[in-house]
């Protein structure tokens, strides 16, 4: 028999000065997700049905970016996609740009169980949900009170920072401006200072007493993007992946993990270069990045648990089968 | 080390009587893109520019699912998808749902060149497109009395409706032959200049009687297209293989992590892809070409700089 493990995320890239209180919610949110996984993998459950139970339980609750909670669009609206694979013959279903969908992980479970496709979004992927008769609320359920302030903030900030990827060097014009609002370059995420900046995304990654792992991610993305932006968690290889080695998901600069196939690489490495899940983990982390900021959880079909990030922070959990249950923010 | 391009028209089905009719008209087009692409790369173009300007031609060519031509939604709709990267930045552009953009190649570019965002889709893309001024028709000039008949055929035969994990039922007989290319997805273009710089272009109108919304492996970055400095991968097929078998990252990873040469990482990955569902084309820094496939054709052509250069189907 296998041994299982799991290890979940509330986004990648935290700021420094988060408030103590908030920090001890976002851990006793990581616990109380956490163990609900644990629960169900000493009773047996499946690596996909795992990974699905546990983000939903991070989708409904709304201290995290996805399902309730999720960053808000340019508009003011939620845009939410979520991805699921399943490792064993590598299942995998996606949605994007929902806006009623209560738990958005869900709706991607049914693309990849019931529909002859991989990946549903807009018009589209609603009115499947529609069709599945799986659960929907109005728009506004997911938006909160602390969201409309980050908006607010992110398109002060934004007017100054139109183009996150233009170096801010002492010589330009703005740079006055930009150094009341953004005192320290080096804490931006996305763009935005770090202070407003909302780590994008959750997940769940879980390899199961036989040995078969899966993995889950689900987000509102970024804030203040532009309507029909999608980022990378439902894009599989990049947000999101699982095959009979081992399972990842990721978080922080969609950008970033897309250009590098974050997720897919750390499978890569295993398969191509014979690496072990931790060697795997810091390799990509350290060489797949370039200047993007991101962090990922992952655990390997031997039971193995493995989180990195080179951001700021990183939102996390992970548990196995020896009894060892950890939750962590920092370094 | 020179130059090299290689670009493809949709791998699938394609019977191997197909009729002068069907033929002709398709590999003239894809004389007419390999010309183009050859001559903008003897010119000194980008790599960039060369894969965009092939991919809108072949887009604006109806015979190819892609921008006009595209295959039809359930809906009897059309919903394009594109996605382009330059492997010297990674950098990446990728739309969908597009319903009325003449050249979806080119809203992926400019996504990727004008906004912090790589993915752009349906009615936000659309806004975008009309807000960057690039041209758009009416939905009635991408859609093709063929297309309209392949969706008729498809809906006939419920091919997309049912459970498609399942084997082909025998009644498939009783499809005529000669439209047997319904499964065709996609174009794609990869090239490579004299300095060793990559880049990928793919398009597509996606499945015949897909589900409204459905997005294939075209504009996801790893599945369809890929390019970084040592290879560039444009693929098609069957979509939902695609993006389970990250078929476009599979080649340059088992280059770069297993140090396989491009021929051996190209039909690796074509042979662990279920047989009859995927195609690529790829192209190296050093100016090698692959064009595998494990389905009955593929329209593609490739030319490199030491002078040969090839039209093929199957």
């Amino acid at each position: 028999m296998a041994k299982w493990a799991i290890a979940i995320h509330g986004g990648a890239g935290v700021d420094p000065n988060l408030p103590e209180q908030r920090q001890e919610e976002a851990k006793r949110l990581l616990s109380r997700c956490l163990q609900i996984g644990v629960d169900a993998l000493k009773a047996r459950q499946s690596a996909v049905d795992v990974v699905e139970l546990v983000v939903r339980e991070l989708e409904s609750d709304p201290m995290f970016n996805s399902g309730r909670g999720s960053a808000l669009t340019a508009k003011g609206t939620v845009e939410m996609e979520a991805s699921i694979m399943d490792g064993r013959q590598r299942r995998c279903g996606a949605v994007s740009g929902l806006t009623t969908v209560k738990n958005p992980v869900s709706l991607a479970r049914l693309v990849m169980d019931r529909s002859p496709h991989s990946y549903l979004a807009f018009a589209g992927a609603e009115e499947f949900a529609r069709e599945q008769g799986v659960e929907t609320v109005d728009n506004s359920y997911f938006i909160t009170e602390e969201n409309i302030g980050m908006l607010k903030l992110a398109k002060e900030a934004n007017t100054i920072l139109f183009d996150y990827r233009i170096p801010l060097t002492g010589a330009d014009t703005c740079s006055a401006s930009v150094g009341s609002l953004v005192p320290d370059t080096s804490l931006q995420m996305n763009g935005l200072p770090i202070s407003i900046y909302s780590p994008e995304t959750v997940g769940c990654v879980v390899v199961d007493s036989t040995g078969n792992c899966a993995a889950a991610t689900s987000t509102g993305g970024l804030m203040n993007k532009k309507s029909g932006r999608i980022g990378d968690s439902p894009l599989i290889g990049s947000g999101t992946y699982a095959c009979d080695l081992c399972a990842i998901s990721c978080t922080g600069e969609g950008e970033a993990i897309i250009r590098s196939t974050l997720a897919r690489d750390v499978a890569a490495v295993m398969e191509y270069k014979g690496l072990n899940l931790q060697e795997a983990v810091d390799f990509v982390v350290k060489e797949r990045l370039d200047e993007g900021q991101a962090g990922l959880i992952a655990v390997s079909r031997n039971g193995e648990v493995a989180c990195k990030f080179n951001s700021n922070g990183m939102f996390r959990g992970c548990a196995t089968e020896d009894g060892y249950m950890e939750v962590g923010i920092w370094e | 080390m020179g130059w090299a391009i290689a670009l493809h028209g949709g791998a699938g089905d394609i019977p191997v009587d197909l009729p002068t009719d069907k033929r002709a008209p398709r590999e003239a087009t894809l004389r007419r893109c390999l010309d183009l692409g050859v001559a903008a790369l003897k010119a000194g173009r980008s790599p960039l520019d060369v894969v965009e300007l092939v991919a809108r031609e072949l887009e604006n060519c109806p015979y190819f699912n892609a921008g006009r031509g595209s295959v039809l939604t359930t809906n009897g709709t059309v919903e394009m998808e594109a996605s382009i990267m330059d492997g010297t930045s990674k950098g990446c552009g990728c739309v969908s749902g597009l319903t009325t953009v003449v050249n979806p190649i080119s809203l992926a570019r400019v996504v990727m060149e004008k906004t912090p965002h790589i993915y752009l889709a349906f009615d936000g893309a659309e806004a975008f497109a009309r807000e960057q001024g690039l041209e758009t028709r009416d939905q009635s000039y991408f859609i093709t009395e063929q297309n309209i008949e392949r969706l008729k055929q498809a809906k006939e035969a419920n091919r997309v409706q049912i459970d498609y994990t399942q084997p082909q039922p025998i009644k498939e007989q009783a499809i005529p032959r000669s439209e047997g290319d319904s499964q065709i997805g996609t174009v794609g273009c990869v090239a490579v200049d004299r300095n060793g710089n990559l880049a990928s272009a793919t398009s597509t109108g996606g499945l015949v009687n897909k589900m409204v919304g459905r997005i294939g492996d075209t504009p996801v970055i790893g599945a369809g297209t890929y390019a970084n400095t040592i290879c560039a991968v444009s693929a098609t097929g069957k979509g939902e293989s695609i993006i389970r078998n990250t078929i476009a990252r599979d080649v340059a990873a088992l280059m770069e992590y297993k140090g396989l040469s491009l021929k051996d990482a190209a039909n690796q990955v074509i042979a662990n892809a279920p047989k009859g569902t995927v195609g690529l084309v790829a192209v190296t820094d050093k100016g090698d070409v692959a064009m595998p496939f494990n389905t009955t054709g593929m329209f593609r052509a490739c030319a490199v700089e030491d002078g040969h250069s090839e039209i093929a189907i199957w």
